[in-house]
């Protein structure tokens, strides 16, 4: 049964194709008719490779029926966001200015999934360039939430988190710059991982804030990301931000991912969790009781620099896009104007056509805090408090294992409900934002649901290269919990 | 209360940032950006004096790999995207005027 098939995970689904129980070609063509019932609706997707993927799958079927070894993702249908460059299809950024734009090369995460016999099926939405925290910056698609088609399915990865909420897909992979996937997986219901800034190569991936920028997967459960994990990590000569194996050793985050953590103790930071709506906060002390059960001990701890992490944030991440943005000229690649009237034209029209109104503010803001006169005031200044907030967590994390925290301070939001207030969207990401500017990991998975059945996410944070830590953490949660196991209804 | 950022500024860094801007939109940005440079400026109460500036958090400092040359994408590749080429090259408008010599 296509729908029995669809609930699976990713480990179960691939046991059963490696197994020879499930073909990959059932999976991926079933993947596919729910694309074809319902992506209209969820708007997950901004391209889709049905032949392509239908033949990588009959592919690993023939190497399993032939007895050869497969990939830890062998014929699991998978999703990547549209800012990650692959040979096939087109790599937009759900942008107008790279909407025919053919990449020559695939990201070293794409060459690990097909490496890992993966079936990559699609592309999915997102904010233009990864700015925004609704995905209706996309100058391409609307996506909606699967929960809810009123509502925005979070941002910047929403396509991504609703294409694995909505079953058109079975896990995917998202960007994270200041909480563009942990926000839209708690908006949606599903697991979200921000690994550690170096932790994963990000060759390939269309630049944002480069300093803040990570790859990370989107699936239904935390051994699911584990596993996706095992096949992204690791060092990466062409991304030299990328930590080597001797400063931090990937492991396999899979062995002990059963295994709780011995003596786990967690933070709280109560000045914070005040400040979310009453079902988040509800939803926060429930999953800490969960843990006080499992044994855990709660200590409370403070972050003086918390509340300046979106001043800082909006800063450094807009100042990186302002020169990261810079390439798109009209004359290499990318849209170009039809009639500039003089070579500085051929800039100045291309932008204006190509680039929405959020990545324009964003450029104009970046630009404003680099320029002479106002570079020490704004950049120089918030790359201190950067330090600072970086110091909160290096305490914080003396006295925990690591900090819990909500993923958003509401549930998802009505479309809409904020595209007129740029500094409204941006406060939703307070407590996302600082893990960016530390480097760190963090998680988010299904804690609840608020009085209008729409998900809560539970945010985890742990200090840097500590993953299998924050996976391990999580998955105890999961365990005693049936809060991921939910499925959004569309009908 | 005066604004943050007004309408000489916005146009100066749409210059800048090689962006050809509406007038509304200007308008629009000129109040969204001292909007938002204003509630930037809460980091003001911070005393960084002697704080250093952290660009970013990685455990490495410089990054080097032996000085050997190594195939890479080739002009066909490279140029395949190109809104519009001659031959081998991209093609822009003039950008010197004929009688700027050379």
């Amino acid at each position: 049964m296509p729908n029995d098939l669809l609930n699976m995970d990713c480990k179960q689904l691939r046991e059963q194709i490696a197994a020879g129980k499930v073909k990959s070609v059932e999976a991926t063509q079933a993947v596919f008719k729910s694309i074809e019932k319902n992506d209209s609706k969820i708007g997950a997707y901004i391209s889709t490779f049905k032949e392509q993927a239908l033949a990588k799958a009959k592919e690993i079927d023939d190497k399993i029926a032939a007895g050869e070894s497969v990939g830890f993702l062998a014929g699991v249908p998978v999703a990547v966001k549209d800012n990650m460059c692959t040979t096939f299809g087109a790599t937009t950024c759900a942008s107008k200015i790279l909407e025919n734009f053919h990449a020559p090369y695939n990201a070293t995460v794409v060459e690990k999934l097909l490496a890992a016999d993966a079936v990559i099926i699609g592309k999915t939405n997102m904010d233009e360039f990864a700015m925004g925290s609704s995905t209706e910056n996309s100058g391409l698609k609307k996506t909606v939430n699967p929960w809810d088609a009123s509502r925005v399915p979070g941002g910047s990865s929403g396509g991504s988190t609703a294409a694995v909420a909505g079953r058109l897909c079975f896990a995917a992979l998202g960007s994270d710059t200041g909480g563009s996937i942990r926000q839209p997986a708690s908006f949606c219901g599903v697991v979200g991982l921000k690994p550690t800034y170096g932790r994963v190569s990000r060759y390939g991936l269309v630049a944002f804030g480069s300093s803040l920028d990570q790859i990370g997967p989107v699936t239904h459960t935390v051994t699911d990301a584990a596993l996706m994990m095992n096949v992204i990590a690791g060092h990466d000569v062409a991304d030299s931000t990328s930590v080597d194996e001797q400063n931090a050793p990937v492991c396999d985050y899979l062995e002990n991912i059963d295994k709780p953590i011995e003596k786990l103790k967690i933070a709280v930071v109560p000045e914070f969790n005040a400040g979310a709506d009453e079902p988040v906060q509800k939803a926060l002390s429930d999953a800490i009781e969960v843990y006080k059960k499992l044994g855990a001990e709660i200590v409370e701890v403070h972050m003086p620099h918390w509340d300046y992490a979106i001043a800082a944030y909006y800063m450094i991440a807009t100042a990186e896009a302002s020169s990261n943005l810079a390439r798109y000229d009209g004359v290499h690649y990318g849209h170009r104007t039809d009639n500039p009237g003089d070579y500085v034209e051929v800039y100045t029209k291309s932008r204006a056509e190509g680039f929405g109104k959020e990545v324009k503010r964003r450029i104009m803001l970046g630009t404003y805090a680099l320029s002479s006169g106002y570079y020490d005031a704004y950049y120089l200044k918030s790359l201190k408090v950067r330090n600072l907030i970086r110091g909160d967590f290096t305490s914080a994390f003396e006295k925990c294992d690591c900090v819990i925290t909500p993923v958003a301070p509401t549930t998802a939001f009505k479309a809409g409900e904020k595209t007129d207030d740029p500094l409204k969207m941006y406060l939703s990401d307070i407590y996302t934002i600082s893990a960016n500017l530390a480097g760190i990991p963090g998680i988010s998975v299904p804690c609840g649901f608020d009085e209008n059945n729409l998900p809560i996410g539970l945010q985890i944070l742990a200090p840097a290269f500590a993953e299998d830590k924050l996976l391990r953490i999580a998955r105890m949660f999961e365990k005693q919990t049936d809060w991921h196991t939910n499925r959004a209804t569309i009908d | 209360m005066s604004e943050k950022i007004d309408q000489a500024q916005v146009k100066k860094v749409a210059m800048l940032s090689r962006l050809d801007l509406t007038d509304s939109e200007v308008a629009e940005f000129t109040t969204q950006l001292s909007a938002i440079l204003e509630y930037v400026e809460k980091m003001n109460t911070l005393d960084t004096e002697n704080v250093q500036p952290l660009a970013h958090c990685l455990p490495i400092t410089n990054c080097f790999r032996d000085d050997v040359v190594k195939e890479s994408l080739g002009t066909e590749k490279v140029l395949a995207n190109a809104p519009q080429r001659d031959e081998e090259f991209f093609k822009v408008p003039k950008i010197l005027d004929d009688n700027s010599g050379a």
